[in-house]
């Protein structure tokens, strides 16, 4: 799906709470942030990196009211400045869970990386207008986005594995 | 500790009312505003009040005003300026985001709620019909006395039959959960959730989240108070009815659709814990009545259907940070009630409700838009809250069942929505500073 600058559909732009949604795609819904990083703060990055890696493994399903499919952390230099990519792909617009979210990165340390970055504002943990202001004002919206299986949620699929599952469970029960 | 001798009672309690009258004003003048507010502000009970006097008290008096309405009393442009932008917006222009389009639209509104000359709401409650005519009469003379001050619309609300439980036009029995806030001496009943932090209600407390933060200045208007939306809810009774009456064979199977809807019989029994047949014991138990969750007592919603109105505007233990998103709520029924031998007759009838909370965007906008309005709430892909959700005639209701689930389709709108409005509702002191014009 062709999708036109800026990043909505100017016929079919529909709102949520926190100002304008941008549109699902066959990819689902998503964001690609950039924004640069406050200078020497890469190890920051890293450490996050981590205390997110330990807090999924004690708690599986951290995570899961995000309605996530996938998250990506990037860090990238541009002429000797250090960048950062974070791009996540889920099933529910970022605005109906604005809130939810900045709570539940609050507890998971995830504000230890946005605080890294230049402009995020300091008093995000109780203003999640900013948090979302800031998110879209660094958001870069794609111009192209292609799902194999279009428009399919984590939840979905999820479902499939676990069917999958028990029928090979129910073909081992019939040996 | 909670200022309970500050905070209008309406946010802590129920009055033991059947009838009352919400009158919407509007001020002409600044002084206008003030001479009418001094002359009533006597009359609202805070919470202490309330509960001393509610042996004998026969009428109940709430005060809570408009963005516009505060600036109309003469509170600077800067303070109005910290208030919250959804506040600030009002109601009707976040008509997208609650769902109130095509029917439900403010165009559509009837009781001059879209105003933006609509600065105030008096919400009078009285123990009986009788008392509501006498103090009526005298909220008229009050106003009266106050030039400049007008009415532009009012709204008789009260209870209908059988009188001995509270309960709405469809004939479901209401008023089952009650929040139970810390610092407000009640105790939670098993099932509501706890103790809640009062910062999630009542403005200049703790919430869930840490000490209060970002609240409206100055201190002396927004601490104690709360914010109000209002909600003209009509209840399309015949249009119930005859869908019972299509999609259930006997009266059995009508009465456990309309539970199916609800998530709980019409007794007020819940269906998580009487799931196949009514137990109106359960329901009068406030021990027991509440005492339930969904991820393990019914995960795939074989009791209470994954799209069912109270698994929707509370999911319980199956939502993100819930306490976050609570919601206290008042109201009462308007209009005649409809025997239910009766066909349809035309007339206006339905809820008049309120939803208390601290933050609208976060608890009554996030109810209306991801909770009640996301037709992918739970996955269920096509539908809506079948009782308050925007219904068009296309969508549908799943229900759950061994061995396939039963799939309504074309579910038809049960409500409308008539008329609404975010007000601030100050404490007393607010109310006196307000008032005083300083
Ligand atoms: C015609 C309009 C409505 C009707 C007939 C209705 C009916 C009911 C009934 C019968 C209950 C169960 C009793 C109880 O738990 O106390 C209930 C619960 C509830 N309703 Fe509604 N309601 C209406 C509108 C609304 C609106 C506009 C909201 C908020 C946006 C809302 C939010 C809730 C909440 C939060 C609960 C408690 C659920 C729980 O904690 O399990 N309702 N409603």
């Amino acid at each position: 799906m062709a999708i036109p600058e800026g990043g909505f559909f100017p016929d079919d732009v529909e709102y949520g709470r926190y100002g304008p949604i941008f549109p699902k795609t066959p990819a689902c819904y998503g964001f690609t942030i950039v924004a640069k990083i406050i200078p020497g703060r890469e190890e920051a990055f890293r450490e996050h990196g981590r205390t997110l890696e330990k807090a999924v493994k004690d708690q599986p399903d951290i995570l899961a009211p995000l309605e996530l499919h996938y998250l990506r952390w990037v860090l990238f230099e541009i002429k000797g400045e250090t960048y950062f990519m974070y791009q996540g792909i889920f099933d529910t617009d970022f605005d109906k869970y604005t809130e939810d979210a900045v709570a539940l990165f609050s507890q998971s340390g995830i504000s230890t990386v946005f605080e890294n970055l230049e402009g995020f504002p300091a008093d995000w943990k109780t203003n999640p207008e900013a948090f979302v202001e800031f998110v879209r004002a660094h958001h870069r919206p794609s111009f192209l986005e292609y799902g194999e299986y279009p428009y399919v949620s984590a939840d979905e699929i999820k479902k499939a594995l676990r069917v999958k599952h028990l029928f090979s469970q129910m073909l081992d029960q019939m040996q | 500790m909670l200022d309970l001798d500050d905070i209008q009672y309406i946010l802590l309690n129920r009055a033991p009312a059947r009838a009352g009258r919400y009158e919407f004003l509007s001020f002409a003048s600044a002084e206008a505003g003030r001479a009418w507010l001094s002359a009533l502000v006597d009359q609202v009970h805070s919470v202490e009040t309330m509960r001393a006097s509610i042996a004998d008290e026969k009428r109940w008096v709430t005060l809570a005003f408009t963005w516009n309405g505060l600036r109309a009393l003469g509170v600077d442009e800067a303070a109005l300026a910290t208030f919250p932008e959804e506040f600030r917006q009002g109601m009707a222009a976040r008509a997208e985001i609650l769902g109130d389009t095509g029917a439900n639209h403010p165009d559509h509104w009837v009781d001059g709620t879209t105003d933006p000359d609509l600065h105030a709401i008096v919400l009078l409650f009285t123990r009986t019909v009788e008392d509501r005519a006498h103090y009526q009469e005298e909220l008229a003379s009050l106003l009266a006395a106050s030039p400049g001050a007008e009415l532009l619309s009012a709204l008789d609300v009260e209870a209908i039959p059988p009188f001995g439980y509270a309960h709405d036009h469809f004939g479901y029995r209401d008023q089952l959960t009650n929040l139970a806030i810390e610092g407000s001496g009640d105790a939670p009943t098993p099932g509501s959730g706890g103790l809640l932090k009062p910062g999630e209600f009542i403005l200049g407390y703790p919430d869930e989240h840490g000490p209060p933060a970002g609240r409206p200045q100055p201190e002396v208007l927004s601490r104690n108070g709360s914010f109000l939306a209002y909600r003209r809810l009509q209840e399309h009774v015949g249009k119930f009815r005859e869908f019972l009456a299509e999609h259930g064979e006997t009266p059995e199977e009508q009465e456990l659709l309309a539970a199916k809807l609800m998530g709980r019989w019409r007794s007020g029994a819940p269906l998580v814990l009487a799931p196949d047949k009514d137990d109106p014991k359960l329901a009068d138990d406030p021990q027991r009545n509440n005492d339930f969750n969904y991820k393990q007592d019914d995960p795939f919603g074989y009791a209470v259907p994954l799209g069912a109105h109270i698994r929707r505007v509370n999911p319980r233990d199956t939502a993100a940070s819930i306490n976050r998103h609570r919601m206290i709520r008042r109201g009462a029924t308007y209009g005649p009630h409809l025997p239910d031998d009766a066909p349809e007759d035309d007339q206006e009838r339905g809820v008049a409700a309120f939803v208390l909370c601290a933050s609208l965007i976060r608890q009554f906008e996030f109810a209306q838009n991801v909770w009640i309005n996301d037709k992918n709430f739970h996955e269920l892909g096509n539908e809506r809250d079948p009782i308050i959700g925007t219904q068009d005639g296309t969508l549908e209701f799943k229900i759950p069942t061994r061995p396939i689930r039963r799939t309504i389709t074309g579910l038809p709108a049960f409500t409308t929505v008539r008329g609404g409005a975010y007000f601030f509702i100050p404490g007393i002191e607010a109310l006196r500073w307000l008032a005083a014009g300083d």
